[in-house]
């Protein structure tokens, strides 16, 4: 009885768990098969599942954007933002997990409370600052942008992952003479590795994907990927298939990337928490 | 010896103004996605190659691109040397002082060969702000095979009530088929441009001489009614979220009988790429009801120069080509005459190429010179602008009336509560602007 139970119950929770994966995956599908449409074929009604296919958006897309261009900045700013933020944030959750203080916490929830901030409240002292100090249109300006929004964040899982660590091994290691620097690179970062990476992917998938900052503070030289599909959205005519083929192309590394990770992202997420 | 010295400097000073008006710059340009400016993208390497300067593009969708041009040019942030802008915007902007003027782009540029009423929406304090690029106004598309089916004729000018009674007769649900597609989507741009249109030949105006909010008149009470029925009746399900794009797919495929929007639609449905009823739509003027002024509307998307550019000379130069007379030529003979862009100019629509390509020209002509931005009301009115009020802010106000008038037509709030809504609203914007105590 109790055998029957244990596999309907696991049928029912892999039935669930395929619906939201197809659920979830559904829109992405959509995404590439318009972008093989025509345009016409795009908007028809009912949508067509089976239709001649065609390359001509890709072609017309590739005209008109330099994707490699695009691309290339989407990589810089993300990577860059990555490190920069790691760089910032492993010494400030090491600060935080081993050496709090009665203010810790609130510092903590401060952080995190400055996401809920919404950009646009930001925007025009942003852009002046921007200006005088000639970051406007920079990759440079927008890696700082990058790391400052997901510095929260990145700050908070590091110290959630942080926390796991016993402090007796850290405390060994200072009786052996390692100072901050060593115990952090020489004990911290190996035992805490699957955390710190999952941290990075999903910081760079943030900024993968930021689009606000992105088309606010850029103009032609440093603009990423979503810079890129804005501009292939109309209000005059019809444009769905070549915008889904301009956001089929910006997607793609990042989902290959994702695909990739995915056992590491996974692993880093739920680590430590089957202790 | 000292003379001889200053004469060098003199020679000097010359040879490197010279030099530096010849020298190449890189200017960065702001524009749309709608596809006359993607022509223009694709033939500027031409002007490139001609003068030695380089242009770098920067594409967005409408919104996104008033707002991110919006916040540089109010900044003077200086990130733009040529802005694609619209009928709305010049005039504003002009009077603030973000633009500089760009009547004085040589003896060479036929500006009398220019739309006066085009020239007039992108003025301030008689100055031209923006050279346009094109212009148009809204008229009625309609399918002629459903028309003949149904024993029905489209008259040159029709009637709102006409327009109901052929939308009553052509709509069949089962086959989805609607009588008539219009604008649901809210925002001033959007359902707010047609709307404002339905309400000046209704007989309305968005405010008195003395900028008080008409939008609990009669005529308004009137037209939103009309708009209301109209669409429950005969219209498209889900009406609400349908904008231009929208009600191109349905006319396009065959799901339309009858469609009242921008004129340069019409290039669209006759491209069979784009439309399978390419060869079944007649056209109409715009429908009108008391009065046929501010029946149609008027815009215009137009080049300017932001004021913080210093890059002014290279940037005139480019206004200059794209809005020229030779441009049009261009794009005529390399990307055909149907693409050119349309509304801004006599001489396109004196040419026989274009005349025989675009069947819809002289519908398209008379549209555009009857949208006249300075008389849009049969009530005299304090404004300009015929499907927008051109004051800095009505944009924000416009929206907001669009979201109500939308939520009634999703049935949530009936007309008059919309309209109660909607004057408020107006009230407390003017009063806050300070245009009324």
């Amino acid at each position: 009885m109790a055998k029957i139970r244990g596999k309907s119950s696991t049928i029912w929770r892999g039935g669930v768990g395929w619906t939201s994966a197809l659920v979830m995956f559904f829109p992405i599908f959509w995404m590439l098969l318009a972008s093989f449409k025509t345009e016409i074929d795009a908007v028809t009604t009912p949508p067509l599942l089976f239709f001649t296919p065609t390359f001509e958006n890709f072609a017309a897309v590739n005209q008109r954007a330099d994707y490699f261009a695009y691309a290339w900045n989407s990589l810089a700013e993300s990577l860059g933002a990555t490190l920069l933020g790691l760089a910032i944030a492993v010494p400030a959750a090491y600060a935080a997990a081993f050496f709090p203080t009665k203010r810790t916490k609130d510092l903590l929830l401060w952080m995190l409370s400055t996401k809920m901030l919404p950009a646009v409240g930001v925007l025009v002292p942003m852009y002046l600052l921007f200006r005088d100090t000639g970051l406007l249109d920079t990759r440079t300006g927008l890696i700082i942008v990058f790391t400052l929004s997901n510095l929260p964040i990145v700050v908070w899982m590091l110290y959630s992952f942080f926390k796991e660590v016993p402090y007796e091994i850290l405390e060994a290691g200072r009786m052996d003479g390692a100072r901050a620097g060593a115990q952090i690179r020489l004990l911290l970062i190996p035992l805490t590795l699957p955390g710190i990476a999952s941290t990075a992917l999903l910081s760079v998938i943030l900024c993968w994907n930021e689009a606000f900052w992105s088309l606010n503070l850029t103009a032609a030289k440093a603009g990423p990927l979503t810079a890129f599909i804005a501009s292939f959205s109309s209000p005059e005519g019809l444009f769905w298939a070549k915008l889904s083929a301009a956001s089929t192309l910006a997607i793609a590394p990042i989902l290959v990337f994702g695909w990739l990770t995915q056992r590491q992202l996974v692993r880093g997420l739920t680590f430590g928490a089957v202790k | 010896m000292r003379q001889a010295l200053s004469g060098t400097a003199v020679v000097i000073a010359a040879v490197c103004s010279v030099l530096g008006t010849a020298r190449a710059e890189t200017l960065t340009i702001a524009t749309v996605n709608n596809s006359d400016m993607i022509i223009m993208q694709k033939l500027a390497p031409r002007w490139e190659a001609a003068t030695g300067n380089k242009l770098n593009w920067v594409v967005l969708e409408e919104n996104v691109l008033r707002q991110r041009v919006t916040t540089d040019i109010a900044t003077k942030g200086g990130q733009f040397d040529i802005l694609t802008i619209g009928a709305y915007e010049t005039p504003i902007w002009g009077k603030a002082g973000w633009l500089d003027a760009v009547d004085n782009l040589g003896a060479d540029y036929d500006y009398a060969d220019i739309f006066e009423p085009v020239k007039n929406g992108l003025s301030a304090d008689s100055k031209l702000f923006a050279v346009p690029f094109y212009a148009e106004s809204s008229f009625t598309l309609y399918r002629k095979d459903l028309f003949e089916k149904a024993g029905l004729t489209m008259p040159e000018q029709p009637t709102y009530d006409q327009i109901k009674e052929f939308a009553d007769k052509l709509t069949d649900r089962s086959k989805e088929q609607y009588g008539i597609c219009l604008r649901g989507k809210p925002g001033w741009g959007e359902n707010m441009a047609f709307l404002g249109t339905l309400v000046n030949t209704f007989g309305g105006r968005w405010f008195d001489m003395k900028w008080e909010p008409q939008l609990t008149s009669e005529p308004w009470k009137k037209a939103i009614a009309f708009y209301i029925d109209l669409m429950k009746n005969d219209g498209p399900p889900g009406a609400t979220s349908n904008g231009f794009n929208e009600n191109q797919a349905a006319f396009a495929t065959g799901h339309c009988a009858m469609w009242i929007d921008a004129t340069s639609g019409a290039g669209r449905i006759f491209d069979p790429k784009q439309s399978q009823v390419y060869d079944k739509t007649g056209f109409a003027k715009a429908p009108i009801e008391v009065t046929p002024n501010g029946a149609g509307w008027a815009w215009s998307w137009a080049l300017a120069i932001p004021a913080s550019s210093k890059k002014e000379a290279a940037a005139k130069s480019f206004l200059k080509w794209a809005t020229s007379k030779d441009y049009v030529k261009l794009v005529g003979e390399t990307q055909g005459w149907v693409a050119v862009p349309p509304g801004t100019r006599k001489s396109t629509y004196d040419n026989p190429d274009y005349q025989k390509a675009a069947p819809f020209a002289g519908m398209v002509l008379k549209a555009i010179l009857s949208a006249d931005p300075a008389h849009p009301t049969k009530d005299p009115v304090p404004y300009t602008g015929v499907q927008f009020v051109a004051i800095p802010e009505f944009a924000a106000l416009g929206t907001t009336v669009g979201q109500d008038i939308a939520a009634a037509l999703s049935g949530k709030q009936t007309v008059d509560a919309a309209l109660k809504s909607a004057q408020d609203d107006a009230t407390q914007t003017m009063q806050q602007a300070g245009y009324i105590k």
